[in-house]
């Protein structure tokens, strides 16, 4: 049996423990160990596109400490994984021993949809979700990491789970970490945006495979008293 | 146009995200660009390879900067250009100001030049008692309404063809129309007599060969041209960035720049500029002068990360990419560069007091770099902007109360989340007083720098580290 680490992430944790869970079923079903790390909190993303590089490099630190390269470490956030693989060498750089072991660390970290279908191979992991669903590429996910199919192939694999488009789908949520509350009028504009294209794509459920948009949209979803609920693309993934 | 700090943006970015009317315009005008581009670059087979090209040749550009512009010197001087090295804002601004007094202008047009805009020339040239005159439709809508650009490419982008029908009638008392040829033609008309009328004209350049001593302006309206060839003095300001090795390096910027800005094959005029008129030459002004700006840009070269940003042609389609421009508009930003570009090159022209706070002001969602003609990793150099603005000595940025407070939260907790024990024991506990207030899931209100969230949108109510171990859920 292989052995996977699945990292929870910090909104994975303390505001989404469903989709941590659904995709430790998941994975768990498809024959895999499933370890989960206790003594790493956050990747430090927030710090570093704060511009708190010192702040952020510590918690790199530590969360290198915690995992090594020889087992797939999965993060079921685009921007979370993202942060890992493209922007540790760059917090990094000018501290050899933590770069090497970054980059080191780096071939084995996996954004969940990415690791299904292209590590594994796999787009039907026996789901069933008889639903419309619509699904919202996250920026980091998208443009960062370009993953950009594996999602869809693995909704489409799902019985009776009906995809529907997204109008300007790739448009940002507004989301954008810190920017959410920093700037809250401008992110509150995009949001409305990208709430209104989903409610035209007359799904029940938005899907994202990152707990920031999930965050934003299901806040915004909600606010407005929409029907339209969000779910991480695990939590599909794992239903029966 | 100069920023101001972050305060004058909090007011008037809050102001235009509420602006729903301008966001549809905004909207409406990058989903056709983005359609004309689509259509561009589908029947131009190499415009990938050509980004690659150009992407080279600037790096090469900025690379030898300091030979070049010295070679772009000596070649103009050569053919009697008079050419000026302005290392701020006000250098360019007073030697221009002193060459139209020298030669007792009274009137100048004004091809479109963001650099221009940059340096605040055209209230300068008021104050010196000189009218200047905006000939580009665009500028000149916009100048009509007193207003800056609001974008560097269609300065007039935030209004319809109704509020320029509105404008025209109340302005120029011509008989209410929203047909844009009809307007076009007014413009046109009204124009003629001051092209005519001129002793100089100011133009920008978008690119300057280094070997042949050739000034480039692209542009569509005719009015460039006009503006360099019919008024006596020529003046072309340009930033050190512009500057490229060799005439054979036009072709592929030509080949990307009109797709890019406009979704043109290639713009309606391409000028080659290479001095004022010789003895025998019939036309062209009888002196040209190159003002070449420094203001900060140098301070851009000497940073390794910053540098990639004069690699910028102009193009603005990362303006029409970014989703914070178009819900907010250019004005917003109080930058003669806003949008994406801006936010990179603003803290360096303007200074960390005024625009540090403009690299922040971005989801980092990464839109302007994937449409950049020339690949300039705009994320990055935000983030860096961000880091420079934070801890790395690039200058401070006066943060309102509400995001100081948010900062100084986040400091918190990067600080906290070294200890995942304490965080998650934190977190019980802030579960646990918040689960009573909880309804379906979420939060309508939240204490301290959550406030800001909930002032939107709801909160999800928090698991008190439910996902820690993946077993349980909410």
């Amino acid at each position: 049996m292989r052995e996977v680490t699945l990292f929870s992430t910090c909104l994975g944790e303390e505001l989404f423990p469903g989709a941590v869970a659904a995709a430790r079923i998941v994975l768990q079903r498809l024959g895999l160990e499933v370890k989960m790390r206790r003594d790493a909190f956050c990747c430090g993303q927030a710090a570093f596109n704060e511009g708190m590089r010192r702040d952020a490099a510590e918690l790199a630190a530590r969360f290198l400490d915690t995992h090594q390269p020889g087992t797939a470490l999965v993060v079921p956030s685009g921007s979370c994984a993202s942060m890992i693989r493209i922007f540790y060498p760059d917090l990094l750089a000018d501290q050899p021993a933590l770069l090497k072991k970054a980059r080191a660390l780096i071939p084995w970290v996996h954004e969940f949809s990415e690791f299904l279908v292209d590590v594994l191979g796999v787009t039907d992991v026996g789901a069933s979700f008889p639903h419309s669903v619509t699904y919202h590429p996250s920026c980091h996910l998208l443009r960062e990491l370009h993953v950009i199919d594996a999602p869809r192939k693995l909704l489409a694999q799902v019985r009776g789970l009906r995809l529907c488009e997204l109008p300007r789908g790739t448009e940002c949520c507004g989301f954008g970490g810190l920017f959410s509350v920093k700037f809250p009028d401008i992110s509150a504009a995009m949001l409305a945006d990208k709430c209104k294209c989903i409610e035209q794509s007359g799904a029940e459920f938005v899907v994202a495979n990152d707990g920031g948009c999930l965050m934003q949209m299901g806040g915004g979803l909600h606010r407005a008293h929409s029907r339209v609920k969000t779910l991480h693309l695990a939590e599909i993934l794992a239903s029966r | 146009m100069e920023p101001s700090g972050p305060d004058a943006f909090y007011a008037a970015a809050a102001r235009a995200a509420a602006d729903r009317e301008l966001n549809r315009k905004l909207e409406n005008a990058s989903t056709r660009h983005f359609e004309h581009l689509a259509v561009a670059v589908s029947e131009f087979a190499p415009y990938q390879s050509e980004r690659d090209a150009a992407r080279r040749i600037k790096e090469e550009s900025i690379e030898r900067l300091d030979e070049l512009l010295a070679e772009l010197k000596q070649r103009l001087e050569a053919r009697g250009v008079k050419v000026f090295f302005a290392e701020d804002a006000a250098a360019a601004r007073d030697y221009i100001v002193r060459v139209a007094r020298q030669a007792g202008v009274r009137r100048v047009v004004k091809g479109k030049s963001m650099t221009t805009e940059e340096i605040g020339l055209n209230p300068a040239l008021e104050q010196a008692g000189i009218e200047a005159v905006e000939t580009d439709l665009g500028e000149y809508i916009v100048q009509l309404r007193r207003e800056p650009p609001s974008h560097i490419i269609t300065p007039a982008i935030h209004l319809s063809k109704e509020d320029i029908g509105e404008l025209f009638a109340e302005k120029l008392g011509t008989a209410y129309t929203s047909d844009p040829p009809a307007l076009t033609a007014v413009a046109r008309e009204r124009l003629r007599e001051v092209f005519l009328s001129a002793g100089m004209g100011i133009t920008g350049v978008n690119f300057a060969v280094a070997e042949t001593g050739t000034l480039v302006v692209v542009e569509n309206e005719g009015n460039g041209r006009f503006c360099t060839t019919s008024p006596d003095i020529h003046v072309a300001v340009m930033g050190i960035e512009k500057v490229i090795p060799r005439f054979e390096d036009l072709s592929h910027f030509l080949e990307i720049l009109a797709r890019t800005a406009t979704g043109q094959r290639l713009t309606a005029y391409t000028s080659f500029l290479s001095g004022p008129r010789a003895a025998d030459d019939r036309d062209g002004p009888r002196e040209t002068h190159l003002v070449v700006l420094d203001n900060g840009r140098t301070r851009m070269l000497a940073d390794p990360v910053l540098r990639e940003a004069l690699y910028c042609l102009r193009c603005g389609a990362c303006l029409n990419a970014c989703p914070v421009y178009r819900h907010i508009g250019g004005h917003a930003y109080k930058s003669a560069y806003p949008g994406p570009i801006g936010s990179i090159v603003s803290p360096s022209l303007f200074g960390a007091g005024a625009a540090g706070h403009l690299p922040f002001a971005s989801t980092l969602c990464g839109a302007c770099k994937e449409v950049c003609p020339v690949k300039i990793d705009i994320p990055r150099i935000l983030l860096h902007l961000r880091w420079k603005m934070t801890e790395g000595g690039g200058g401070q940025v006066a943060w309102p109360q509400a995001p100081a407070r948010v900062r100084a939260a986040a400091g918190w907790f990067a600080r906290a989340a070294r200890y995942p024990s304490m965080m998650r024991a934190a977190g019980r506990i802030g579960a646990f007083l918040l689960k009573p207030f909880g309804h379906d899931g979420y939060l309508r209100r939240m204490p301290g720098p959550f406030a800001a969230w909930t002032r939107v949108r709801d909160f999800p109510v928090p698991s008190g580290g439910n996902g820690a171990s993946g077993r349980e859920t909410k």
